[in-house]
């Protein structure tokens, strides 16, 4: 067991370094000029003939790569990640500032992700092979097929264009009033959570109904992924002996479900939750970007139509570390629950 | 021989008893056949590129859809030949990508399991390290640093998309050498590298194949996505992507561009829900814990 977390831990900077060399190489694979653009504040800064060059001297973009890249690692090892041209701030606080927005979306959505998830695989299951099964894998996989942003302008086109009642955006005007108000205080700075701490509870409504379209499309896409993995292992269940037993002593069948198979069935789709956020994070992405919320996910996207070449390698950074990490949190905390981890 | 024909008639006879994976089936070979008739249906001008569509009008506004243009037009694109030439698009983006990374995957697998020690070791850190880039955020950065253009979107995707493919084959051959007709080959003297290509391989690729046309549907959504937000191919490639962006400049007056949302993306729903469909039979058929 020890050995096992020692291991884990003795890996986490092999990867960490593994992942600044991949963006490094990136920045490389940009070449000085298209480097030198993203220094370059106003045209002017290039007027004279040779200024091109002595700005490339000047930022040592001629250096040969390994310095340039102990240059580089040297930055980020004091959370320099460079100046971001559409936040016009540096990266990392236009990417701190964008976190919270991300992580609590992030956080609402897999509460249904995975309720309905679970609910649907074990009827699934239960009702396996039988029309029922077939129209709740045919519906899901639906889901799983639509890709978010056309799911997402269908639930925009339903629920904002025609019924008005879930805009996009993330605050009305009077709630963003109020939170730029002296008495509210900033505790998380994620709308919901705040406005439940200061005990306001119209900013909180209103927050909720700027939520609502991107849970409904998150959740959509991914209860085929949750279903599936539920409903192969409540089949595999309900094969076990201790199934038949339960049934053989008489009990009704819903006892067998309810007390027996679905709590035995749960463990493989508690394997898979820790996992199931960090794709989550990284999957807003687009979702952020349909329902104009200003989180780390439409920022990256913002970054790469707009060429913003260091606030999209940041976000990249950012987004790998959160997911290293957390993946390593999950690996750790399944080996003591699950001693069968560990020997593998 | 006889005896492989009635195995695999035994496994066609259990693939399509289940509905779901005739509905795949069906609606794959309806997109097949799509692509192969497209210069039929909709026939290129003489001398210009397939793949770029006719401009029908110079206005960039949308036009409902006509007796000319069934689907509308949108950004001066004519929607229905998009959406038939987009067919092509994807076939080439889901086959291409899954098959090539899936290629690259299948060597770094055999090579780490084969040697094992130092080299396994080294390439499976590696393949942890482009674990952890978000798939779509790598593919994203990739693609603005190549330019934009389909075949750059699918370089970007084979980069970060061959991993899964490497660890599955990885962890098969490691199970297999253990295994008794692994263990009789090596008893009989033949050669390592020849037992892998021979003996395991063959035995292992199956769940490569079914994991490849699972990925084929996502691998045409990430693609899509990319020209959704402007990385992209080129603005006026017959892709569906392409066409689904023209409608993000629309998005505050979807009652004037439904269409545009409409269909390409029923086009793509269909063909990613075909792949999926059909991956997941031919997965729950192979796969003996589901018989």
């Amino acid at each position: 067991m020890t050995a096992y977390i020692i291991r884990r831990l003795l890996l986490l900077p092999v990867i960490l370094f593994g992942i600044t060399l991949i963006i490094f190489s990136m920045i490389w694979m940009l070449g000085p000029d298209r480097l030198l653009a993203t220094y370059v504040k106003s045209p002017e800064a290039l007027k004279s003939e040779d200024a091109a060059e002595r700005l490339i001297k000047k930022y040592g973009l001629d250096e040969p790569t390994i310095v340039q890249y102990f240059k580089w690692i040297g930055n980020i090892a004091q959370g320099d990640l460079g100046y971001s041209n559409i936040a016009k701030k540096p990266v990392q606080e236009a990417i701190a500032e964008r976190i919270p927005y991300t992580l609590e979306l992030a956080m609402w959505a897999i509460i249904p992700v995975i309720a309905g998830g679970i609910w649907l695989g074990v009827i699934s299951g239960i009702h396996h092979n039988q029309p029922l099964d077939h129209g709740i894998r045919i519906v899901s996989l639906i889901g799983w097929s639509m890709p978010d942003f056309v799911f997402g302008l269908l639930v925009l086109l339903l629920f904002y264009t025609i019924l008005g009642w879930f805009p996009p955006g993330y605050l009305s005007y009077e709630s963003e009033a109020i939170l730029r108000s002296a008495e509210w205080t900033k505790y998380t700075h994620m709308a919901t959570i705040d406005s439940i701490l200061n005990l306001n509870f119209s900013v909180f409504i209103d927050a909720f109904r700027h939520l609502i379209g991107p849970i409904l499309t998150i959740s959509y896409l991914w209860w085929a992924y949750v279903l599936r993995i539920t409903r192969s292992s409540m089949l595999e269940v309900l094969k076990k002996d201790y199934i038949r037993t339960a049934r053989a002593k008489g009990l009704s069948e819903n006892v067998v479900i309810n007390k027996h198979a679905r709590k035995n069935a749960l463990i493989p789709v508690v394997t898979v939750a820790g996992g199931m956020l960090v794709s989550l994070l990284a999957g807003v992405v687009i979702v952020e970007s349909v329902f104009n919320r200003p989180g780390l996910g439409r920022f990256t996207a913002d970054a790469a139509t707009q060429l913003d070449y260091f606030s999209i390698l940041g976000s990249a950074m950012v987004f790998s570390v959160i997911l290293v990490l957390v993946n390593l949190i999950v690996d750790i905390s399944y080996a003591f629950i699950d001693p069968r981890i560990r020997l593998s | 021989m006889s005896e492989k024909r009635t195995e695999f008639r035994r496994m066609m006879r259990r693939y399509l008893k289940s509905p779901t994976n005739v509905l795949g089936t069906v609606l794959l070979i309806f997109f097949i056949i799509i692509a192969i008739l497209a210069p039929v249906i909709c026939p290129p001008q003489a001398g210009q590129d397939p793949f770029k569509i006719p401009i029908a009008t110079w206005s960039a506004a949308p036009v409902a859809p006509s007796a000319d243009h069934p689907f509308g037009i949108i950004g001066g694109r004519d929607i229905f030949y998009g959406v038939i030439w987009g067919t092509r698009s994807a076939f080439k983006i889901g086959l291409v990508v899954s098959l090539i990374s899936a290629f690259i995957g299948v060597i770094v697998g055999s090579i780490s399991s084969y040697f094992g020690g130092w080299i396994d070791e080294i390439l499976m850190r590696i393949t942890d390290i482009f674990m952890s880039i978000p798939f779509l955020v790598a593919a994203m950065i990739m693609t603005t640093i190549l330019g934009k253009g389909l075949g750059n979107v699918m370089i970007a995707l084979i980069i970060f998309g061959w991993m899964r493919v490497a660890r599955l084959i990885r962890g098969n051959i490691l199970q297999a050498k253990s295994e008794q007709y692994v263990l009789a080959a090596k008893a009989l003297g033949i050669k390592d590298g020849k037992i892998i290509i021979k003996h395991i391989l063959p035995n292992t690729i199956f769940p490569v194949l079914v994991q490849v046309s699972m990925r084929i549907g996502s691998l045409v959504i990430t693609a899509a996505a990319l020209s959704f937000l402007g990385v992209g191919a080129e603005p006026g490639y017959a892709d569906w992507g392409t066409i689904l962006s023209y409608s993000r400049n629309w998005m505050t007056e979807l009652s004037k561009s439904w269409f545009a949302i409409l269909y390409p993306g029923t086009a793509m729903v269909l063909f990613v829900l075909a792949w999926n469909l059909v991956g997941d039979g031919l997965r729950d058929t192979f796969d003996p814990k589901m018989k």
